[in-house]
Parts: structure tokens; sequence; C-alpha cells
């Protein structure tokens, strides 16, 4: 029977059918950090319990740690009790841990593919929703919960039943100054954040074979904004490529037979998904989110929308107070709209590519007078590549800060955050109310995008300075 | 884990799409290394008036005295969307919810509630719509949520059957510990890690 990639990888790791009750899956890989993971090895502790294989889980500090000191006591007092509660709960359960210190730490989805954790065919799991980022490998990937965290140290597997499946064709050739990140949140405007619920989504079609690993990640990043459950791309050569070497990346012969079984991964043709959705690649455009969901998207040549626009009365009202908040009025041009941030990096955008593709706008220009521009790289190895490159000094001498690396703006949970009505161009993966900071206001934006508005001071096109 | 079977309590009506776990519970409260002590911080930044916390906003509903002592929550579609942040729930159920009507709900957040003793019903939007309306027009109006039936029933007498998986149910019914009902079937764990380090020894 013709399959998918998603039941390919569904059924190799199925340790135990349902029986009227809940499948058993096992899970290859588990990514772990500070602030999902103290309360499920606090349950280990009180139910006597061990980490079933240390050996398959991998810690890191991303979402606390300063991207201004790599000095523990120099960061907030609470920060410093989750650090040091995941470094004390690594060394008792034997888990490797990529620390702030170590050189090759990380934003947990950009520090895993780098040191080739991420393999096709895995299931990999972690307690953060933006797992579906190593989907981009033909790996089946997703966001869970504490509990399930603690049930994974536990066991290596998840209690869990079959999703449906969603293919998502993308075909054509993208105009220039538009990419990934404009791919996935055109998707999301269009199914909606809710339009994947309960499925796993497969992206193919030749624009996304077209695309790098790191822009793969982009948009199997933000699959949970559409309420996916995981999103995945079929393994091809650049998979292969991109893993071939790495640390922790199978060697001579053992490369060849995995490479072998990863080339059976892809779905078989004929194969039948729960629901297909057709886009063409050249008509979108780089997109611009107005309100305070990543659905609330338009692009860059269109106004800011109004709620009369939205036939349903719950999006309509969405919309009145998202616009309420977003301090907007329908009608203007997201090209007037001023911002006073500009935020690079995140696992959505933090990888060199979105580094170097923020740079090549930014060479020899400066940014606006009224902008504070924060770059920051997704793992130490990103940031050693770019300063290896020059990067960093383009983006000092266009006037950004170039910081360590780390989850930083994108969810503000450091002390990188923006103030009461700030405005920002943001490279992350959610707009909602008060992520970036109580009472700020997000626009997502491809790298690109983020650093043309940083140059001009407000939301501008990116094509025309290509 | 505790049993859920039946409770009744006021209902509180959010009346908003897509609440994000962000909304639920703040980036700045999720330091906390145990489970308990979110209830305070639940919706801050609508609940609030200042950063603090110190200042109700009294437009929001769960600052109306009708609605204090709510543990049932009415609201719409979307539900828990974003982060998988199981602070959610704890905050939730630390706050005294335990059950939450909407149409939908996001994925991870469903499978969270369970595992912390909160029931999630899905109803379809006109039933949700009626029961706002209900719950609007008469003062402390309050729901019964019976688990072994699957039904929802208003203080108005209206009732509403609802779907669960059978094995979320009985989880929510027994108040079950999901790891040890897993390593029942350690002996499947064992088969299987043999089997993939023959197979797939690269992934081992």
């Amino acid at each position: 029977m013709a399959k998918t990639m998603y039941q390919k990888i569904w059924d190799s790791h199925l340790v135990r059918e349902s029986h009227g009750d809940i499948c058993i899956i096992y899970v290859d890989r588990q990514l772990v950090h500070e602030v999902t993971s103290p309360q499920a090895f606090e349950g280990l502790r009180l139910s006597g319990r061990k980490v079933r294989h240390p050996e398959k889980t991998f810690a890191t500090m991303d979402h606390n740690t300063s991207t201004k000191t790599k000095e523990l006591s120099d960061m907030e007092e609470t920060s410093q009790i989750q650090i040091n509660a995941l470094a004390n709960n690594c060394k008792e359960f034997g888990v490797n841990l990529y620390d702030h210190l170590h050189p090759d730490n990380g934003v947990v989805h950009i520090f895993a593919p780098e040191l080739g954790i991420t393999q096709p065919g895995m299931v990999i799991v972690c307690g953060d929703s933006h797992t579906a980022t190593h989907g981009a490998f033909g790996s089946l990937a997703f966001g869970i919960g504490t509990s399930e965290v603690e049930h994974v140290l536990a066991t290596q597997t998840l209690q869990q039943n079959p999703s449906k499946t969603m293919l998502i064709n993308v075909k054509g050739e993208l105009e220039k100054g538009v990419g990934a990140k404009d791919i996935i949140l055109y998707i999301i405007g269009l199914i909606g954040t809710a339009g994947a619920t309960g499925y796993v989504i497969e992206y193919a079609g030749d624009t996304i074979e077209a695309l790098s690993m790191e822009e793969r990640m982009t948009v199997c990043n933000m699959s949970i904004e559409a309420g996916a459950r995981a999103g995945m791309i079929a393994p091809d050569q650049t998979t292969f490529d991109y893993i071939k070497d790495r640390d922790f990346a199978p060697k001579g012969d053992e490369y060849e037979k995995a490479v072998k079984y990863w080339k059976t991964l892809k779905t078989d043709d004929g194969t039948i998904f729960d629901k297909t959705l057709e886009i063409n690649a050249s008509q979108i455009k780089p997109q611009v989110t107005w309100g305070t969901s990543p659905g609330q998207v338009v692009s860059i040549d269109d106004t800011v929308p109004s709620p009369e626009d939205f036939k349903d009365p719950t999006d309509a009202s969405a919309a009145k107070k998202a616009l309420e908040y977003m301090g907007l009025i329908s009608g203007t041009k997201l090209s007037d709209i001023s911002i006073n941030y500009v935020f690079i990096g995140s696992c959505t955008n933090g990888r060199i590519e979105d580094l170097r593709k923020a740079a090549n706008i930014l060479k020899g220009k400066k940014v606006s007078n009224n902008v504070t521009a924060l770059v920051v790289p997704g793992s130490g190895r990103v940031k050693r590549q770019a300063e290896e490159e020059g990067l960093d000094k383009i983006f000092i001498e266009a006037g950004c800060q170039w910081r360590f690396a780390g989850c930083s703006m994108c969810l503000a949970m450091n002390d990188d955050k923006m103030s009461v009505g700030d405005r920002c161009a943001s490279t992350s993966n959610r707009n909602f109310e008060g992520r970036q900071g109580a009472g700020s206001r997000t626009h997502l934006v491809s790298p690109q995008m983020a650093a043309v508005a940083a140059i001009e001071g407000k939301i501008a096109d990116v094509r025309k300075y290509l | 884990m505790e049993p859920f079977t039946k409770h009744t309590g006021i209902a509180a009506p959010l009346d908003r799409a897509n609440i994000d776990t962000d909304a639920i519970i703040p980036k700045q409260f999720l330091r906390l290394i145990k489970r308990t002590g979110f209830g305070k911080h639940l919706f801050h930044e609508l609940r609030y008036l200042d950063y603090e916390g110190t200042k109700d906003n009294p437009d929001f509903v769960l600052n109306k005295p009708e609605y204090k002592n709510s543990t049932v929550l009415l609201a719409r579609d979307n539900f828990g969307c974003g982060s998988s942040r199981e602070h959610a729930p704890w905050a939730l159920y630390d706050y005294g919810f335990r059950v939450i009507i909407a149409p939908s709900f996001a994925d991870i957040f469903y499978n969270n509630c369970i595992k912390n003793d909160i029931l999630l019903v899905r109803l379809k939007e006109e039933e949700i719509n009626s029961i706002f309306n209900e719950i609007n027009a008469i003062v402390g109006s309050t729901i019964n949520a019976d688990l072994e039936s699957q039904t929802i029933t208003t203080s108005g007498q209206n009732t509403f059957s609802f779907d669960i998986h059978p094995f979320a149910k009985d989880c929510l019914l027994k108040g079950l510990d999901h790891i040890g009902w897993t390593l029942q079937f350690n002996d499947k764990i064992n088969a299987y890690e043999e089997k993939i380090k023959k197979e797939q020894p690269w992934v081992t």
C-alpha cells in the first residue's frame, strides 16, 4: 500500500498499537531546554525514576540566557535559578548538556541540526512548540508538554494517536526578495492559525525542493502557527549533504547505509493525503503581519484590513481587537507603518543564511536613528561563522547590536524586551500581544524585510533594494 | 492525578478567539521550577492594568464580582494555541478552573490539560453561542460537566453532548499515572530497542 512519509515513520516507530486506547511510539531523540524541563526532572525524582536513555537526550540553555553576557551572575536572578536547575538535573541524570558557556550552545532548534543530532526518519521531541523545525530533515518532530517530557525521559516513548495528513504543494519560481519566511507566512494566512490542527503537514513541490536546509527549517518551524502537530519535507541530496560529517552524523559505511534508508522515506507516488493544498509560488510577495496572530498577515503591497473585510464574526472581532492593540487604522499602507525596533534572530531566522541575507541588505547602510536593531545569532557556531565572514562588522557598522546566541527577543524571557507602545519588525514567529515585552507590537517579516525596515525606520519593500 | 468524574461551577464567558498560551501565562512567570503557584498570574496582561499585577482591570471577565469564583471557562476557537508551555494548564488549574468549553483547542494544549485533570469540552459553534447567551443573560449561571455521560448541562437545563477520545476519558476518570501505564509494556519497548539496534545502528 502506498504510504506518506509520515505514515512510514509512524509505522517504523510503533512500539504498541492502540487497542481502543492509545498507541505507544518510540522517540529517537529528546531535546531539552531550561524552561519546560525542571518540573519533568522533579517528577522523576519524586517517583524514583531514571532517564532511560540519557545518551538520546540533549540539553541546551537558550530561553533565559543573556545575549549581552556569558557571566551567569550578571543574569537575572530567576534566570539563574532555571539555568542552575538544568545544569544540576543534567549532572544528576547523566544528560548531555550544551550549557551557556559551551562553544556550541545555541537555540534548541538550531544547535541540534548543526551537530547532526537531527536526522531523517527519526522521531524527535522537545518541550517546545517549534520542534517541527527538525521536520525539514524528513524526521517526525513535534512539541510536547512537560508531563510528556517526563514521560519520554522515563520511557523513551510517547503515548500518541496518529494525525491526519496534509500535503502542501508549492510550485513555481519565487520572486526575487521572497523567501522561506514569506512562503510559510503566506500559507498560515491562507489556512488560518487553526487550519492544520490535527494534521501533520508535508511540504513538497519544486519550490520547496529548491530550498536550502536553512530555508526548509524556516518553513517547517512555523507549522505550529497553522496549528499543525508537525511539518516535514522529504529528505534528498540537499539533506544528505548537510548532515554528512557533522558531529553526531553516522560516518563511513554507516553513513552510506543510513542514506540508503533515508532515500526510502519519501512519500510513495499516488498516496492520498487527507487534505491537499496547491500553492503558486510566483504569487507570493513579501509578507508582513498586521495583527496579533500569525494568520493576520498581508503582502507588503496591501493595506491594513478592516474588521468588515472578514465574513466570519469571530475573525472580525479578532481583527478589531488586534487593530486596537496594534494601534493601527484600517486602510493604512503597510509601508507607512513606522517601527522603532528590529529583531533579527530566533529559531525561525537565526541561522547563517538568514544573517547573510540581512547583512547583504545592510552592507554600507545605516540603521535609522530612531531604531534599535538587535542581531542575535541562533548558536555559537552561527556566531563564529558570521564573524569569520565579517558579517558582525557589517551589522555593527550599520548600527546594529551584535549579541551572543539565544532566544532573546523572540519571546523576551531574558532582558531583551520592548516597552509599552514600541513596535518591531521581527524575524521571529509570534506576534501575540505582549510577546516581545508587555504592551509591545510585533510585525513578523523575513530577515531581508527586517533589514530594510531597520534602514528606513518603517516597514518597507525589500524588492526595491535588489 | 486526581480522578475527574463530574463538576459543577460558575461559568465565566471569555469571548475571544485564539487565546494563546502567552495570554494564559506570560513568559515572565515561566521561571518557577515547581508546578504550583501560577494561578495568581493567569491571564496576567488581560487581568491587570499594571505589569506588577497590583491593579485589577475592571473590564476583564474574571475581575467582575459575579465571575470571581468561576471554575468553568467558556471560550472561542483555537483556545490554547501557541507555545507548548504546560504552565498554561497549571495556571488554569491553580486558579480553580476544572472545565473549559470551546469550539476548538490547540493540539498540545489539549494533551497538556488531560494530564492535569482539566476537562476540555469541544462543542459546535452554535451550541457555544447559545451557552454564551445564557450565561450572559443570567448572572451566576452554573454549568455541570458529567464526564461519564459526556454531557454539559447549564443551570437553565440545556444539555449538550460532547465527544472525547475513550483513552482521554479513561485517564481523567481514573486519574491515571501515564508513565506507569506505558511501563506495563516495557517488554515491548525492550523488543523495539533490540530490533532497531540491528536495523538502524546509527540511531542507537
